[in-house]
């Protein structure tokens, strides 16, 4: 490796002008050239400061006061314009949507060249190859709308790798791809990190994921302050992650739930490389003495959906002949790759759209002459954006909103209020302005909004989305809380493969508009066939079986996860 | 299904194939001629070729419809308007009152009626080329066009990204009012229309910030990729300007001066058959 620090933190102290104490203390990194590293860390716990001073935001947008100098090739930021640091640093934004700034896939990339005054026919060039590299050449006259997550994302990198940058900066690329989308962004960046010798900087609280391809170092940021630095392997034979709060690899948890003691010469890193051997009759052991799960058993059906068809128009059919029946108590996953009908499905169920053919009935009869506000009162949905919500400024009046509009008496308002606000742990802040709360208590605020109608199903869209481990923890045990306590009938569409083996007792695949698959969620990720027709990502735990010659993964994931459970409520 | 108001939509016409600047200065030829003049002919001629060129251009009325309707809302509003503060404007203008039914203040006059029906025709004129400008320029062609007449990119790109954000903004509207009409809130026709403009803030309210999140993250993205960084840029749709664009140009030029010479040729720019 070249020794020559591209990107380098001195003393560096960093508080925005609108806060109280610092967000970075006394940061001292060197990031070399040609080296690829990830950077992880908490919600809140200052990584996205760290990439904001790497692309030159701060100081340049974010302003505040700071100690201690940043260098990016050797030049301070501060002395740096963010037009010169931008050409140095390309940055993909989390939001694959919101950066795309051209109308066409090629305006887009031609973007940055356009503002460097660079002539017609070397842009038209310039863009053909990139779009090359990326594979997106043949889209190159498509609009925004047309693309799918992924194929965003891979404009959005063309955008920068335009202007043949030295340092690539990835904001939380995994965020809002599929898995199977995601394992292919994370091959990309791979690819070219090898092919072009840039630096590369990936920012994923997404760990498992990101880690799919070989990383040469791995940041640990807390509470502003790098609390480790050290290679995959190394970091995985530690418990510095957990204790930050930061998702280790379940293949690694499940070691540590076995007793293993993992050394750096393990290669934990990736699961292709762990030297699992030598542990392999531990497991087998463990799996051996695991009770036997029990699966629950459930009331009668709430929701029954037959033969279900619906489409745009007759060209294209989104969903074909879908039947499936929930139960009484259940918490179900929808899953299944972007755009493959699981939000249309959500969208027939809720009484937005009007099915082709087929019946939905709740509690046993037929819902097609029931109004959306009827269907409201037995079937809630949350968004995945609670900003897309929330239209009151107090949280009282936001919970309140559905009693108002079906003029409830105010007392018994105030009374049903005042008891989902308890449940969802908002008592204490119900007089509180809604733009004080943080993410995740907002999206409790909508979930409160909903369960006040006292629906029988709740429909979460992507209910974790974006969310840290702790983040996401707590709002999935209060969502499980709210299905135990209030008996609310859970349905959640999401790409979270965790969240569907940790919190769901049924998956429901959808893939191209059919139903593939409808099991245990041990069951889907452990099957290779279904995984892949519908962009999921088999579980490391099917690996980790195997390789301990474990022929039953799917029994052995159950019992991981169970053992998780029982231990994680301890 | 997504309707697509306003927007721009590829269709194979050589209308589509003009520049943007073309058509600019089309449109400005077009709007200046319409507002100056009141001669009945010019501005008849002027809605026979509005359209013809409607026609050519394919525009579909599923594309401008509800628009239409609006700014035939606000056309009835306007001459009424006029009848109500100035009933006798037309005698002022043609020096003869012929009056067809009725007395007094508010007596139904041909030449009232002949002034009114001028500005209709304004109104029929400008806003079939409006639609067409909008509904056959590419947006980002658009900006180019903007800056290559003088005006600063900036505030080109500014438009630009605006009808970029259009389909957007639209499908986080109906995301909204979806998840708002569930908790009960009505919105439908069936609601009474006190209540569905009440229930409206329910949705503006959270439009508003799902907003105002797009426009940081884009502005963050584009200061990102050095927007701004010169007085000029270069842009990767411009299109050089071909025989037809000069064409197109000249005629529009030409028909305007001729136009604006012959309605002043008498002196007044009203044409009067009165006399």
């Amino acid at each position: 490796m070249n020794e020559k620090a591209v990107i380098e933190f001195d003393n560096f102290t960093f508080k925005y002008r609108t806060q109280v104490d610092p967000t970075l203390h006394d940061i001292n990194l060197k990031i070399y050239k040609g080296e690829k590293v990830l950077i992880v860390g908490p919600s809140g716990s200052g990584k996205s400061t760290l990439s904001n001073c790497i692309n030159g935001l701060i100081p340049h947008i974010y302003t505040g006061e700071q100690q201690g100098d940043v260098r990016i090739n050797g030049k301070s930021i501060r002395e740096t314009s963010l037009f010169d640091l931008s050409c140095m640093v390309g940055t993909v934004l989390q939001d694959t949507d919101g950066q795309f700034i051209g109308l066409t896939v090629a305006e887009d990339i031609a973007f940055a060249l356009e503002n460097d005054c660079v002539a017609q026919d070397e842009m038209h060039a310039r863009v053909d190859e990139i779009a090359g590299i990326v594979e997106v050449g043949k889209l190159l006259k498509s609009s925004p709308g047309e693309l799918s997550g992924g194929q965003k994302q891979r404009v959005s990198m063309a955008g920068v790798m335009v202007r043949d940058v030295d340092i690539l900066l990835f904001d939380e690329p995994l965020a809002n791809l599929d898995p199977a989308t995601g394992k292919r962004a994370i091959s990309l960046i791979d690819r070219i990190h090898k092919q072009t010798d840039t630096t590369i900087v990936i920012i994923e609280h997404r760990l498992e994921d990101a880690l799919f391809c070989d990383a040469d170092r791995i940041i640990l940021v807390e509470d502003g302050r790098i609390s480790a630095d050290m290679t995959p392997d190394e970091l995985m034979s530690t418990d510095v992650l957990i204790r930050a709060g930061v998702r280790e690899p379940l293949y690694v948890s499940a070691l540590k739930a076995v007793g293993v003691e993992l050394e750096p010469e393990d290669e934990a890193g990736q699961i292709d490389t762990l030297h699992v051997e030598k542990y392999a009759d531990e497991v087998r052991g463990w799996y051996h003495k695991q009770p036997h799960v029990q699966t629950r058993a459930y009331g009668e059906e709430v929701l029954g959906i037959s033969h279900l068809s619906f489409a745009y128009d007759q060209n294209v059919t989104v969903l074909e002949d879908v039947s499936l029946s929930v139960r009484q108590g259940e918490m179900m996953a929808i899953v299944g790759k972007n755009g493959a009908g699981k939000t249309t499905l959500s969208n027939l169920v809720c009484g937005f759209l009007t099915p082709d053919k087929g019946e939905i009935r709740l509690n046993g009869s037929d819902i097609s002459g029931l109004s959306v506000k009827e269907r409201g009162e037995h079937i809630g949905l949350v968004m995945q954006n609670p900003n897309q919500m929330i239209s009151k400024a107090m949280i009282y009046d936001e919970v309140a909103l559905g009693l108002q509009v079906r003029g409830v008496p105010e007392d018994e308002i105030k009374e049903r209020v005042n008891k989902v606000l308890r449940i969802c742990g908002l008592y204490p802040y119900r007089n509180w302005p809604i733009s004080a709360l943080s993410f995740g208590q907002k999206k409790r605020v909508t979930i409160a909004a909903i369960l006040i109608l006292e629906p029988e199903i709740m429909i979460l869209d992507e209910p974790t989305a974006g969310q840290d481990y702790r983040h996401y923890t707590e709002i999935m045990e209060f969502v499980r809380d709210i299905n135990k306590k209030a008996g609310t009938t859970l349905i959640m569409i999401t790409h979270d493969m965790h969240l569907m083996l940790e919190y769901t007792n049924r998956a429901v695949v959808i893939a191209d508009g059919h139903l593939l698959a409808d099991s245990s969620p041990a069951a889907i990720l452990t099957n290779d066939e279904i995984s892949d027709k519908a962009y999921l990502k088999r579980t490391s735990l099917y690996d980790l079986s195997r390789a301990c010659g474990i022929d039953d993964a799917d029994g052995f994931t159950e019992a991981f996860i169970h053992y998780e459970r029982a231990h994680s409520r301890g | 299904m997504e309707r697509k108001l306003l927007t721009y939509e590829e269709k194979d016409t050589w209308i589509d194939k003009l520049c943007g600047v073309t058509k600019l200065v089309f449109f400005l030829c077009w709007s200046v001629t319409s507002m100056m003049t009141y001669d009945t002919r010019i501005l008849v001629l002027m809605l026979v070729l509005s359209l013809i060129i409607f026609k050519i251009s394919r525009t579909r009325w599923d594309q401008v419809g509800s628009v239409f309707k609006f700014i035939l809302l606000f056309l009835i509003i306007n001459l009424l308007a006029i009848y109500l503060f100035s009933p006798a404007e037309g005698v002022k203008i043609y020096g003869t009152e012929t009056v067809l039914a009725g007395s007094g203040r508010y007596a139904l006059r041909a030449e009232q009626l002949f002034y009114e029906f001028n500005i209709m025709l304004k109104y029929f004129t400008v806003v079939p080329s409006i639609f067409i400008f909008i509904v056959t320029t590419n947006p980002s062609e658009f900006a180019a066009s903007m800056n290559r007449v003088g005006i600063s990119y900036k505030a080109g790109y500014s438009v630009a990204i605006a009808l970029r954000y259009i389909p957007d903004i639209q499908a986080d509207f109906r995301k909204i009012r979806n998840a708002q009409m569930a908790r009960g809130i009505e919105m439908s026709k069936k609601g009474k229309l006190v209540d569905r403009i009440k229930s409206t803030t329910a949705i503006i309210f959270p439009l508003v910030f799902s907003s105002m999140g797009r426009i940081e993250t884009i502005s963050t993205a584009m200061e990102l990729r050095s927007f701004g960084k010169h007085r000029k840029r270069t842009w990767y749709m411009a299109r050089p300007l071909k025989r037809n664009d000069y064409l197109v140009i000249a005629i529009s030029v030409l028909f305007m001066i001729v136009a604006l010479t012959i309605t002043y040729m008498d002196g007044s720019r009203f044409y009067n058959p009165f006399v």
